[in-house]
Order: structure tokens, then sequence, then C-alpha cells
């Protein structure tokens, strides 16, 4: 069946599988590998992008289920430049592999705009319950997560 | 994993879905945020031929209050959406910000939740706890069903094919009253090892008058714990007798065991946590 | 310019992966690619009586079905073991099993299709006709009479037995000693679970017979050479190999696969391009497993404390097959560590390498050396506790004195370097050692179980030399290439056999380079990961990168500084012992006059216009290094922690963390701290959360992430890291190696804390994952319990009971 929906600003109408999950929609269909696949449980989190405005674990979704959605992948998280989560990821090294960090900052935006500034090290660390790393062991994202909801301030 | 092929519909309307559900019969099944059901489909556990998207039925979110002034939740609200609420459930509120993550969160349903009846689900105490009523609709009409009669046994609701749960009903916590969760998770999955809800009403004097305590992860469904709750009745806030109630939290029940805890962790759990979420309770019920 | 060495440069692939443009081999697409799935075996051990692909060739989409003995039938080889200790016995490994399977997860058949979907629904239609046979799970149990036999030809389920030490010293030692520890312990499965599961894509020219495969490898070079040599048969001048980004390994992607066999063979009998990637469920029963050991062991001491001697018997399960480096792991990485941070005249240690109807095993981040830092550092803090004395006490009285490096233990190893007794004041001092321990002396008086472990832990880095390695019983070398290719501009292509999946070589590498030939680091690019573009190397893992491939370009930096020196001494007209190469600048000068300079781009153009070169000089300024090191590095690490268990629950609480390790001289600190943390964490894992458990049937119980509990952010306190430096004097650079320290030393932190915290109750060991069940069991056990029977039974803590999904009623319409 046919499905629209707006990913990154632009407009696709692509003809799909019921089946077909979100997550290959947009890795095969419109060719955005920045979403990866970690699991088949709905886990890691390695998939997670912004449907309508929320994190979403993109690999527990049908596309079909998003028709006429606003979605939100990690290329097209910052308009130019780098997103400050983005930012704070690189300089506070909260990255080694890299396969989980575009789902770690995907959900670490969403993370920072529910609480706000004053997000507490306890805060960040349950919000990232969704999000797996086997490089890091987390000390380092929750420094890129304090700084960036530093430069992110008040919250919605 | 990839899901097995099925028919899609997309209702936009409960009759819609009432329909559909009548013309497909057993083959088909409802998919509302689909944090179960799709990771199922994917490991190919469960392949339904047909699958009827309630997503988009728009009479199934959002919340309004009913003549009796309980509290109504469509059966497609989000957790996070329950948790952003002023809904005055503290449990509710408690529940809805912890359980599974903050993706989960965003994609579950608190009617895909209770319809599904996961044993190791967190939604289903509390709703027990808070007297939660399901708004069901289906071939034979509409209903309501108490959650104590909805849920039946294992993974065995009182649904019947055809229906549809639309809605949930909360009625409203009283003055006087509390309501908190306490749950001890698997470290893996997220899902409750062992969960307590507790509801209790304090009269004048301070002491319980009223008190509603349900467990789930910890054995088949998710359930009251009635010796817990008569034991309560006219206890203080600090007493020695909420641990005295909390210990008669596994009489008459059968714990599961599995990898992570056998019965015996469970049964202890069930005790420790029963008195902790207790006294939570009492303490908001100022 | 210059001066990159010990900088904490951010890192320079990391813009790409926090946009999304990571180059894992799952993005890769090719036009016109089909799609491979396998089916597995849902048995642990059964007969394949037959198999029937009718239908799955029938479905719409579904290009060729392909059986193990149609690929053998096509040429394909067994898969081999690159490690070969004396006698070893190598089961047969096809890529597709043909009449017999031995593990869940085992090959059988292999599907290709139009799309991943349609493989998946022929992988339902394929019929095949099990005979189950019986099975052994433990390793334990695999010489018991009775047990079955994973292979026929291979009695009692023993691949080989290894032994190493001084044993007829040993033996006299246990005669003679004052006090004898005694501990038995398992060191339990573990499952990596890298992020990014395995993948392959190839890619066959049938005009010039050329086939590129794509694979997520931690070591492209070698496994081109088995898919030449051993499986696949094509040449390796018409094979290329390439592993792009890596997303992560912890050495499950050092292994040759079935699926990087099967993947090319496909794509070549079809003639289009063809992907597999790997489900999260199926790498739980495919990628090689860690750990899995049970050991027996003996420590004899003085009754001052003083250390004697040391017996160790092991029973490592290997699984059903030998994965290509399972015998290195419990043999020359384990028993050669038992002598620990301590002079111990007397070691004796044995092991046997198992078979068992599992999933094979294979190093798994610090692989072997996890597993004796945790055996000695529980005999240390046991032996303290017998004894009465301090656990730091004890280690210090036994410590090998920083004058007795280069130090020969009795189990082939000489330490390199160390300061210990430096190393454990600075991590005391950082963590409040003595005023911790009082404070909890106040909460034990409180009834509080508050616990402090404190673990001292070697580890052998880069493991070398090649001829050493040979005698062991690898089938490779474990040197590292390296090639600087100084282009006319003055910029350099960096060609390294090492290959990050996660370390950061594009940063920490080129700092090496800038910094051996003064350059601007962004004038420095990296290449790795392709057999096309880089000379044979080894690849990354046992903390090698940084010792071996970093040596390896400093040893080819020095032949470009050498030529450079060279051409600016003839067009300088100086003597080339005159001429100054400034390493901050990347000036070349005449000594005494640093005025008059050359650039080293001036020199690199010269060099390519060859218009005035001295006389017999080749043109050109590209220079390659094959460096073999000398011997292993030994960093070595103390780290401690302190825990508070809950009494009600048995949940650990992480309170305090110190970690302080001596990696030698640093690269780039940020880089190395963030390995540090990590692996932390990942040692935490197994010391609370993590354990493969399997039934009695060999089903893996804990196979997905529902229920292996790789660690999440929530468990942990802020870590407080440091370090102490005391070069490697077997390497040009002085780096011991950072990769596997925090996970070999956090595991046995974490257990002693647990066990320090449980002592008051007269506990003196439990098996790990410490979890809050098993806790609280042994917690009731202890004090007398409140009638409940402790029953748990599985490596979490629970048991294993009815509970089968498959029994449960059909579920309800709607899902949540």
């Amino acid at each position: 069946m046919q499905v629209t929906m707006t990913v990154n600003g632009k407009s696709y109408t692509r003809d799909v599988e019921p089946r077909l999950l979100l997550v290959d929609f947009i890795r095969s269909e419109l060719a955005l590998t920045g979403t990866n696949i970690g699991c088949d449980t709905s886990q890691c989190g390695a998939c997670t992008i912004h449907l309508n405005g929320k994190a979403v674990k993109s690999c527990t979704v049908f596309a079909v289920q998003a028709a006429g959605a606003e979605l939100t992948t990690i290329e097209g998280l910052a308009g130019t430049g780098l997103h400050p989560m983005q930012q704070a990821f690189w300089d506070k090294h909260g990255l080694q592999c890299g396969y989980c960090t575009p789902g770690m900052i995907m959900t670490a935006v969403k993370l920072v705009e529910r609480h706000g500034g004053t997000l507490s090290e306890e805060e960040i660390r349950h919000g990232l319950a969704g999000n797996l790393c086997r490089c890091t062991g987390y000390q380092n994202i929750v420094k890129a997560v304090q700084q960036a909801a530093t430069e992110m301030g008040g919250g919605d | 994993m990839y899901p097995a092929k099925f028919d899609y519909y997309q209702a936009t309307s409960v009759d819609e879905v009432l329909s559909l559900l009548q013309q497909h019969g057993e083959d088909a099944k409802i998919l509302a945020g689909g944090h179960s059901l799709i990771p199922m489909m994917k490991l190919r556990l469960a392949s339904p031929a047909v699958l009827v998207d309630i997503g988009q039925v728009a009479d199934l979110r959002g919340f309004s209050t009913v003549a009796d002034g309980s509290l109504r939740i469509g059966a497609m609200t989000t957790y996070h959406e329950i948790a952003d609420a002023n809904t005055g459930l503290d449990a509710l509120t408690e529940v809805c910000s912890i359980m599974g993550d903050l993706q989960v969160r965003n994609r579950g349903t608190i009617g895909g939740n209770l319809s599904h009846n996961d044993p190791a689900a967190d939604l289903p105490a509390v709703a027990l706890a808070l007297d939660a009523q399901l708004e069901i609709r289906g071939p034979s009409g509409e209903r309501l069903a108490p959650m104590e009669e909805f849920i039946v046994g294992l993974m065995e609701t009182a649904l019947a094919p055809g229906d549809l749960v639309v809605a949930v009903r909360f009625p409203p916590s009283g003055p006087a009253s509390g309501s908190a969760y306490e749950k001890f998770e698997n470290p893996a999955s997220g899902y409750a090892i062992c969960g307590v809800a507790a509801w209790v009403r304090r009269d004048g004097t301070g002491r319980i008058e009223s008190c509603r305590v349900a467990l789930t992860g910890a054995a088949d469904y998710a359930q009251r714990l009635r010796p817990v709750e008569e034991a309560m009745m006219g206890q203080q806030a600090g007493s020695e007798g909420i641990d005295a109630a909390a210990a008669k939290a596994g009489e008459g029940l059968q714990f599961l065991s599995d990898i992570h805890a056998d019965d015996v962790y469970r049964a202890h759990l069930t005790h420790v946590l029963t008195r902790r979420v207790l006294q939570k309770a009492i303490e908001r019920a100022q | 310019m210059g001066n990159y060495m010990g900088e904490s440069i951010k890192r320079r692939e990391d813009p790409r992966f926090i946009q999304g443009k990571g180059k894992y081999v799952a993005n890769l697409h090719i036009p016109n690619m089909a799609h491979v799935a396998i089916l597995r075996s849902p048995y642990a051990h059964a007969r394949i009586r037959s198999i029937n692909t009718d239908a799955a060739k029938a479905l719409d989409g579904v290009i060729a079905v392909y059986t193990g003995q149609e690929l053998i039938d096509g040429g394909v080889g067994k898969l081999p073991c690159g490690w070969n200790v004396p006698d070893i016995k190598v089961p047969d490994r096809w890529p597709l099993m043909v009449d017999r399977v031995r593990h869940v997860g085992d090959s059988v058949v292999a599907v290709v299709a139009e799309s991943p979907y349609i493989a998946y629904d022929a992988l339902e239609l394929i019929e095949v006709d099990y005979e189950p046979l019986p099975v052994v799970i433990d390793a334990r149990k695999t010489t018991e009479p009775g047990v079955p036999l994973v292979h026929d030809e291979i009695p009692d389920n023993i691949s080989y037995a290894w032994a190493l030490g001084n044993k007829d010293e040993t033996e006299q030692a246990f005669a003679s000693a004052e006090h004898v520890v005694e501990l038995e312990l398992i060191n339990q499965r573990l499952i990596p679970n890298a992020m990014e599961p395995r993948a392959a894509v190839a890619q066959w020219d049938a005009y010039t017979e050329e086939m590129t495969l794509w694979t997520t490898s931690q070591n492209p070079h070698p496994i081109r050479l088995l898919l030449s040599a051993f499986t696949l048969g094509i040449p390796e001048q018409k094979l290329r190999v390439i592993s792009p980004d890596v997303g992560g390994g912890f050495g499950s992607k050092i292994f040759h696969y079935p699926e990087e066999v099967i993947v090319p063979w496909i794509a070549r009998e079809i003639n289009r391009p063809v992907k597999w990637v790997c489900s999260r469920s199926e790498s739980y029963l495919t990628d090689s497993h860690g750990r899995d050991h049970v050991t027996v062991a003996r420590l004899a001491l003085k009754k001052d404390g003083t250390f004697t001697g040391l017996h160790v018997q092991t029973w490592s399960n290997q699984g059903a097959y030998l994965s290509t480096f399972a015998p290195l792991i419990p043999t020359a990485l384990y028993i050669t560590l038992l002598s620990g941070l301590y002079k111990i005249p007397a070691i004796w240690g044995e092991m046997w390498g198992t078979l068992t109807n599992t999933v094979p095993v294979d190093a798994y981040r610090g692989a072997g050396r996890p597993e004796a830092s945790y055996l000695v550092e529980r005999l240390v803090d046991i032996a303290a506790q017998e004894l009465g004395m301090d656990p730091v006490e004890l280690r210090r009285k036994n410590f090998i004195p920083a004058d007795e490096f280069p130090y020969q233990t009795p189990v082939a190893f000489l330490y390199d370097s160390g300061d210990y007794h430096r190393l454990f004041d600075k991590a005391l001092g950082m963590f409040g050692y003595d005023a911790l321990r009082e404070s909890q002396k106040a909460a034990r008086e409180q009834g509080r179980l508050v616990g402090i472990g404190v673990a001292g832990c070697i580890e052998a880095s880069g493991p070398a030399p090649s001829q050493v390695a040979g005698a062991l019983g690898a089938a490779v070398g474990f040197w590292e290439s390296a090639v600087i290719r100084v282009h006319p501009t003055g910029k350099a292509t960096v060609l390294t056999g090492s290959h990050s999946h996660g370390q950061g070589h594009e940063t920490t590498f080129a700092q090496v380079v800038a910094d051996q030939l003064g350059m601007d680091i962004n004038d420095v690019e990296i290449v790795h990961g392709d057999t096309g573009r880089v000379p044979f190397g080894m690849g990354t893992y046992g903390s090698r990168s940084g010792c071996v491939g970093g040596s390896a370009l400093v040893r080819a930096a020095e032949k470009v500084r050498a030529k450079a020196i060279k051409i600016a001494a003839h067009q300088m007209e100086a003597a080339e012992e005159d001429i100054v190469y400034d390493r901050t600048t990347g000036k070349l000068h005449v000594k005494g006059s640093p005025a008059h300079a050359k650039g080293f781009a001036e020199i690199a153009f010269a060099a390519y216009t060859a218009h005035n070169l001295p006389a017999g000089l080749e043109p050109g300024l590209e220079e390659s290094a094959f460096y073999d090191p000398a011997n292993f590095t030994f960093p070595n690490s103390c780290h401690i922690s302190q825990v508070e268990i809950d009494r009600e629950t048995g949940e650990v609480h992480i309170q305090h963390y110190t970690a302080v390790d001596d990696v030698g001289n640093v690269i780039n600190p940020l880089v190395v701290e963030g390995q540090i943390l990590g692996g932390i964490v990942q040692g935490i894992g197994q010391a609370l959360t993590e354990a493969a458990v399997y039934d009695e049937a060999g089903q893996l119980l804990s196979g997905s992430m529902m229920d292996y509990a790789v660690p999440k952010a929530m468990l942990f306190p802020m870590f407080d890291v440091d370090r102490t430096v005391t070069p490697s004097p077997h390497n040009p650079l002085g780096v011991k190696g950072a990769g596997e320290m925090g996970t070999i030393a956090a595991t046995v932190a974490i257990a002693n804390a647990v066990m320090d915290a449980l002592a008051p109750l007269g506990i003196r060991h439990l098996e790990m994952p410490l979890t809050a069940s098993k806790l609280w069991h042994a917690i009731q056990g202890a004090s007398g319990g409140n009638g409940m029977q402790a029953t748990n039974e599985t490596p979490l803590g629970g048991r294993d009971e009815p509970g089968d999904p498959a029994n449960w009623p059909e579920r309800q319409i709607l899902s949540d």
C-alpha cells in the first residue's frame, strides 16, 4: 500500500508491504542508514527516531502506522552544523564504536526537552533505560547529556 | 527479524474497528501501540493474518470525566500522555512515568497494555488498586468490566471475540487518600519481577478506613491481595501492623519461578514491596 | 604541528558517527542485491535425517536454497582452528552442518531471496527431520560415564589438555605450607553483545573473478587468509575483505564465522551481490561466547601471609566446536597470568578444553586474563580473611617490588615494568580507603551490609613475539604492519593493519604519525580495515593496537625521517648527522642554523620531483614497517569499590568506584579513559547481571536482551578514574594497551566488595553474577533464614520452571 510521510522535512511517497517495519523503510527505502538496528525485542534503542516529535523505537512500528507522520532521524536532527546534543557527545567522548550513538542522541534530545535544564544525573541514567551502549560504560554519555541540557536550556 | 505477511486495515472509528473484527473473526488482531505484538510478530511467535490498526481512531484518545465523576482515559492514550496529565491518581502517574522506557512510554497505550494482560506488566496492578473499570464495546454492545473481573487468568481476559477496550475509567482517589506503585524490575527486560500497587484512604483520626492492594509480576496474573487489605483496616501510619499486614501478601498465592527469581524470592519481595508501597501510599494520603 | 603525544584530542571519526554517517556493513546497499537468511538448529544435539527445501524453493521471491552438502560439493572447506596446542583434537565444523547439529543455533540451510522478509518466510517452509540426541552442557560433566560424545571421534569430550609451571616446586610448596586456601569457582559464560550485530555483504565480479567481502571483522586480513586457504578457496590476490566501521566487537568479531563463507559462496553461485545481517536473536546463538570456566584452586602461604605456591585446575567449556582462537584463551592467556601482581615462587596450572552442546566459546574482552585475575584476587581476599589480615596489606606484602623488573614468573611471562605500591598508594588515596573502612565498621554495627572490594590486576597485552606465539600454538604471527605514504604536497596517507571497532585509531594513530613527523594532524589520514588498500596486518584484539600497531607506525616514521634527512643533507650540503629534524615544527635544518630550514613538505616535494636527490637514493617518500614486538606488555591496575547490599531485597548498590590503571605512556588520555570506563561497566556486568543460562536440554534461556542483562546506565554511579605511568620498555612508544584492563579489574573489584559485605554473615564465596535473588537467598541461608527454603538453581539466582511460553494461552486481541 502507498504511504506518504515527511522525513527530515522532505515528503516521501512509497508503495510498501504492510509488514515493512518503519526502521527498514527509513534504511532501505529512504537510504537513511544512520538509524541502526541492534536488537529484535525493543530493548536496545539503536533505532530511536522522532515520530511526530516523540522519541520512538522505529523497529517496533510498521511503516504504514506512520503514514502522514512527520519523522526526524539523526540525519535531520540539526538544521545546519551540529545539534547541541551531537556536539556534546563529541566534546565529552560519549561514543566509541558509534553504533548506539544516533539512537542515544535522539532519545537524549527528547529527555532533555521533557525535563529541561534541571535534569539530574539520576534522571538521565533512568531516562536512558531504553538505550544500550556496550562501549562507553555510559559515564561520558551522562556527561554529554548534562552538557547539552545546560546548552539547550529550559526545555518545553 | 521480520514479521510474516498480513492484511492491514486502518480504522478511523470504533464502529469500523468492530465491523472489521466481525468480518475477520479470529484471524484478526488489533494493533494498538504494538509494543508487545510487533516484537512477537518479528520473532514469528505470532503471525496474525489480519491487523486492525486503531491508531487513527480519534475517539480512543484522551481524557474526560464521566457522570459518576470517574476519569475516563481513552484506550489509545499513551503512558506518557497519562503521566503528563493531571489525573490526581499518584500511582497511575507513577507507573506511567517508569514503565518500559522513554520511547516505549511514547507508544504504549493503556488499553493495549491491559488487554494484553502480561503477567509481568506494571499497569494491571495499578488499575486493580485504583479500582479501574474497562469500557468494552463488542458484538454484544457496550459494557463495563471491573479490572478484577476483566483479568481471568494467565494472559486471559474477559474480552470476547470481537470485543474492543475503548476506555479505562478510574474513580477519583478521594480526600485523605493516596496511592503508590513499587516495583522490583528484571534488569534485562525492565518488566516487573514483582510489583505492588496500593491505594489507601484514612479516616478523621488518620486510620486506614479503605484500602486496595494489588500484585503483578510475581504470580500468573495481576491480582488483589485481600488478606493484606483486610489486615490494613484501622492501621495507623507508622504502626507495626502495616508490616504484619504486608506479611499476609503471600497468603493463598502460587508464585512464579523463572531463571531470574524463584517463587521463594518472589514471595519475599511481595512482602517487602507491599510494606514499602503501603507506607508510601499512606504518606501521600494526607 | 607535532606535539600530539599525550594530548586529549577530540576524536576525528566522531562527526560522522554523531551525524548518522557511520559506514557499517549493514548500511551497504548494492543494486540487484539479494538477501540471505540461515535456518538454524532448534536442537542442542540431533542427527539430521532429511531436509526438504522444495516448498521454500517454490516461494515467490526465493532465488535459491542451499544445504551443507551442496556447499561441500561446491568446494567449501571446514572452518579451521587457528591455535593448535600439542595433541589437540579439532572437531570438524562446516559452514552449514550436514548430518548432525551440535548446538542450538548450529547452521543448517541457507536461503537467498529478493528481500530479507521473503528469506525469513522461506525458512518457515523448510522441513528438517531431526532425531534428537542426548546432550552435555556443563564442562564439569563432559567426562562422566554415560555422557554423550559431542563428536564421536573425540573421547571424553576433551579436545586438549594443557599445563604450565613448576609442578615439583608447587607440590613441595603445598607440602610445607603453613596455610592453604582452597576455592572452587565458576567463571560464568557471557555473551558479548556488541551493539552492531554481525553482517556480511559479498560481490562477485564474474569477469575478473574477483570477490569482495564486506564483513564485521576486527581483523580482515586473517579472515581473507582463512577464506582463501581453508574455507572458500578463492586465491588471496582475487579476494578483497573490507571491514568498514565496526560497531563494537569485544573479541566476538575476531573469529571466522560460517556466514563469511556462505555469503560469498552464494554471491558467486548466483552472480549477484548478496547480503546477510544477523538478527540479535541469532547473535545470541551464533556469536562466540566468552569465559565459562570451572576451577579448583589452592594457594599456599606462610602464616605471615607470604605466598609460596599456587595450584590451579580449570575445565574450560569450548562449546560444540573450536572457534578460531578458542584454545589460546584458557592456555597462553590464562594460565600464564596466574602470578598476578605477586611473587609466587611455585605455580602449577592445568586445564582441559572440553566440548559441549553449546555455542562455541572464544575470546571475549580480556579473554583469559579476567578469568585469571578473578581467580587470583578472590583467593587473595579469602586468604586475607582467613589470616585476619587487611586485604591491601596482604597484597602489598606479596607485590613484585618495583626494582625487580623485568620479572620472570614461573608461568612463562617476563613482566616488563610496574610499580604496584605506587599504583595502590594512588588508588587507595583517591578512594579514601582508610576513612571508608572506618565508616564501614560503623555501618556494620548498624547491621548494614557494606563491603569494600580491592582488586590488583595484571594484563598481558599485545600477544608477542610471533616466534613465541608459534611455539605456543598460533597459526599466525602477532606482528603489525604500517605504511606511511607521504604525498608530494607533504600530506600523508597512513595504512595500518590494526583495525578500529570503536577504539578511535583515526585519531590516536594520526597523533602518533603527526608527532613522529612534525606534521599537522589534519594532514594525516588513517586507512584501515581493507585488504585491498592495506598490507597484510593482524587486526585489533588483546589491547594490541597501541603497543604493536602504534609501534609499527613509529618504525615506518623513523624510516621516513631518515630518508628526509638524507635529502635535506644533500640539498643543504651538510652531513646527515648534522641535520636536525625538529619534530615540533616539522622543519629540517643544519645544526646551529635553525633560520635556514626546509619544511617537511618541501622535502617531500623534492623526493617526488627527484631533480636533486643524493646519488643512489630512490625517488618518493613512502616507507613501510612490519613490527614484531619483543614481548607482551603488562598493564596493571588497582580498582576499589564500595557497595551496599539491601538486606531486604539483596540488591547491590555501587556507592564508590575508583580505578587507577598503569597502561604505560598514553597517546590520548580522553580515549584511554573512555576505554577504561567502558571496560569497568562491562566487567561489572559479569559481576552483577550477566550470564548465559542453558537448560538441561541445551536451550539458551537467556537468549535475548529480555533475559540477558546487558547493564543499563542506571546501575552505576560516576567512577573516579586516574592513572600511574611506568612506560613499557618493550616498545618505542612505551605504551601498554588499555582496551581490557577495565573489564579485567572491575569484575573482581565488585565481586570482592559484595563478598566483603557478606563476610560478617560467614559467607565465603558465591558464584557470579551476584544477583539480588542469589544474594538474598544467601543472606537468608546464612542468618538462619525465615523458614523459607532456598531453591535457586540457575546462574541468575532463579529457578527454571514451567513458564514455557509455548504452553501459554493464545494472547488476547489487543496489544499495548
